[in-house]
């Protein structure tokens, strides 16, 4: 039995893309992303195994925001792939237009990604997206959830977790942060759609990114990965600090990883010893406000409770454990 | 071959002649028969290696029709009014793309006060998106403008607007020449790509552009558009030649030799305009008619050729600029300053409102510089009472 053990990853079949001499470099450097950008490593992860799994038979549909910014200014340009940026609300229409066109004009080996942020994937491009989802259009959706609009500033998206502090929801006396019971479960909302796949996934997990990636591609259909990239700018925190900080995320269970078919949930990547959310909360200063003294006591519990509700909900103890 | 047709149906037949691999909308009043005729001529099989896709939304539908363009397949979407603003992002987009869409406008007025007949406000609202826009006169020029306006539209690398009257010609039956499959393929070549998502020569579109470029950006976008007044006459001669048939070209001019009066127009509206033009003159009045197909590009310098002997021009038009008066109207007024002593506005047809004869010839007698045509002052005068009289509490 093969352990994941460092030495196993000079072995060409268990080495991630990213760790391979020859990976394709999708997004090649240079680019404008900030320091520790989340987003900028996801896509690259992305990109450079789905350009490995399909022979180099992709083309991706952008979606405004960071990711697009940062990549293209003319003339300047990182993509390495065909690559088509639109608007900011329309990525899964255009992607679906791109699919159809490949089918038409024969090309039937290209596969579509369509990427985009939090803000395009959960606020202003939903009805595309549904429509998409609705339509079962044969394109894998990826969204980057940064968890606010990053790109303008840190404005509150319906991804931006309870509490947290952005620039719309600035905590003030009385008001601790983004309200609760608000939000949207993007991952939920696709399933509901009951399409061939939908998965979580976060860059401190490359393997398990690529791996979902890997499968995904080559599904017919629609698919959707939703990949947790933190950002240390709108999170505040240390460049540094980003792969652990999403680390952190999944480990206290407030960014559960897991795979679902057709609607349904069959597997998740299990957690040993579930880390209090506190630890997670207490690395950001979007969280700051939550523990000065103006800071009602119980506040952090609720958070702990998504985090538990999450363990019991996606299983996350172990019972999908497919070892 | 001549066929007895609703105009959605001339229209739909002439789309699918033009063989376009992509037929995307969203329903709106009244654009829908034009793509449910469609629809069923893609089921049938008749319009093959096409794809029919159902949306949620016009900026859906817009959208998967920039998106199949862009990835090198000829494509098509249709809509209205409310549904062309709703889409008016992407309509700006395609254009910014540079991708050779053909769109048909079934022209319809816009709410609020919601209303599904027709006007030219939706057209007007896209003015400066960087589209052409053409507007014919009658079924059978819609159905050929669709023709020339994927040839256009290939030719220019800029998408093509056929601005189609809501209800006088989607939903009217009229006697329409349907070419032969071999005579459109003849004229209107396989569609090959200038460029498009490509994974052998992989190609960034739509990148950001800073300020070091985007003046430039802009500055070609308005020197196509000028290099498209050539080719819109060019693609109307070739099709007169293939077809035996005039349609198109930017301007048509009817009776204007000897006119004193001109009226200057775009539509359907233009049938009643001729045949009030004719009636007068047969009582010794020297009348005649401009029409303008091609909006965008705004041909100045015909209409100056056509308008410059006139002593009199006057602009009938089914929209309006709420505070500044009608726009081609003020659109013409630049290029005749100096050349026309007198030009004026007529207001007409707005929400569908009818426009006859009898009224055109009551509005021509008139000496004011604008006429709202039909305007019922009554209406008018209760409004305002009602306004004046209304209470939240």
């Amino acid at each position: 039995m093969t352990t994941l053990t460092i030495g196993n990853r000079l072995d060409d079949k268990d080495a991630a893309e990213q760790s391979k001499y020859n990976r394709y470099n999708g997004i090649t450097s240079g680019h404008r992303a900030c320091q520790g950008c989340g987003e900028a490593l996801a896509a690259r992860c992305v990109v450079d195994v789905a350009h490995r799994v399909t022979g180099g038979n992709i083309a991706v549909v952008n979606a405004t925001g960071c990711l697009e910014v940062f990549s293209c200014v003319y003339p300047e340009n990182s993509w390495r792939i065909p690559w088509l940026h639109s608007l900011f609300g329309n990525a899964a229409a255009v992607a679906t237009g791109v699919a159809s066109a490949f089918v038409i004009s024969g090309k039937k080996d290209m596969r579509v990604i369509a990427q985009g942020g939090d803000g395009s994937t959960s606020d202003i491009g939903l009805g595309c997206l549904s429509g998409m989802f609705d339509r079962n259009d044969d394109v894998l959706y990826v969204c980057y959830d940064n968890q606010a609009y990053m790109n303008t500033g840190v404005q509150r998206s319906s991804a931006t977790p309870i509490l947290a502090r952005t620039a719309t929801t600035l905590p003030v006396r009385g008001y601790m942060g983004n309200a609760a019971g608000t939000g949207k479960n993007v991952p939920q909302i696709a399933m509901a759609h009951e399409i061939p796949y939908v998965a979580t996934a976060s860059i401190c997990n490359i393997r398990d990114l690529e791996e979902k990636i890997s499968k995904a591609i080559l599904l017919k259909g629609s698919r959707y990965v939703h990949v947790h990239v933190p950002c240390p700018l709108g999170w505040g925190y240390p460049p540094s600090e980003t792969v652990r900080i999403a680390r952190m995320a999944v480990e206290c269970g407030l960014f559960p990883l897991f795979e679902a078919e057709n609607g349904v949930v069959v597997g998740s990547t299990p957690i040993d010893n579930p880390k209090p959310v506190e630890e997670y909360l207490r690395a950001q200063r979007r969280f700051a406000h939550l523990f000065g003294k103006n800071a009602p006591p119980e506040i952090i519990e609720t958070i702990q409770q998504i985090a538990s509700r999450n363990l019991e909900k996606y299983r996350l103890s172990g019972e999908f454990s497919h070892e | 071959m001549l066929h007895q047709l609703e105009g959605s149906q001339a229209i739909a037949k002439a789309v699918a002649l033009c063989r376009p691999g992509m037929v995307c909308a969203y329903p709106i009043t009244p654009q829908t028969h034009i793509v449910e005729h469609l629809g069923e001529l893609i089921h049938a099989e008749e319009l093959w290696n096409c794809d029919y896709v159902n949306v949620e939304s016009e900026m859906a539908a817009i959208s998967v029709t920039i998106g199949s363009q862009a990835a090198g397949v000829r494509s098509y979407t249709a809509t209205s009014s409310q549904g062309l603003l709703y889409m008016q992002e992407g309509v700006y987009n395609a254009s910014g793309l540079e991708l050779p869409m053909v769109m048909t406008l079934g022209n319809r007025a816009i709410g609020s006060p919601i209303n599904i007949w027709n006007d030219h406000s939706d057209a007007m609202s896209v003015r400066d998106a960087g589209w052409i826009m053409l507007f014919p006169e009658t079924n059978q020029e819609a159905a050929d403008l669709h023709i020339q306006a994927f040839k256009i539209a290939e030719t220019l690398q800029c998408p093509v607007m056929v601005c189609v009257d809501g209800f006088v010609l989607t939903h009217a039956y009229e006697r329409v020449d349907i070419p032969s499959p071999e005579m459109v393929d003849d004229f209107l070549p396989h569609y090959e790509p200038r460029f498009c998502l490509d994974a052998a020569n992989p190609l960034a579109i739509g990148t950001m552009v800073p300020p070091e470029y985007f003046m430039e950006v802009r500055y070609l976008a308005h020197k196509k558009q000028l290099g498209a007044l050539k080719i819109i006459e060019q693609v109307g001669k070739d099709f007169y030649k293939k077809f035996d048939r005039h349609s198109g070209g930017l301007i048509r001019t009817y009776k204007t030799e000897e006119a004193k009066t001109i009226i200057v127009a775009m539509g359907s509206v233009l049938g009643t305009i001729k045949d009030t033009v004719d009636e007068l003159n047969a009582q010794g009045e020297k009348y005649g008619v401009v029409s303008v197909v091609s909006y965008r590009p705004f041909p100045a310098e015909a209409l100056r050729a056509a308008l410059a002997h006139a002593q009199h021009v006057v602009v009938v038009e089914k929209a309006l600029a709420v505070g500044t008066g009608g726009i081609l109207f003020q659109e013409l007024e630049l290029p005749l300053k100096n050349i026309v002593r007198k030009i004026s506005s007529i207001i007409a047809g707005l929400g569908g409102r009818a426009i006859t004869k009898s009224m055109l010839k009551y509005a021509l007698k008139q000496d004011e510089r604008e006429i709202f045509l039909g305007l019922d002052q009554n209406v008018v005068a209760e409004k305002i009472q009602l306004v004046k009289s209304c209470c939240c509490k």
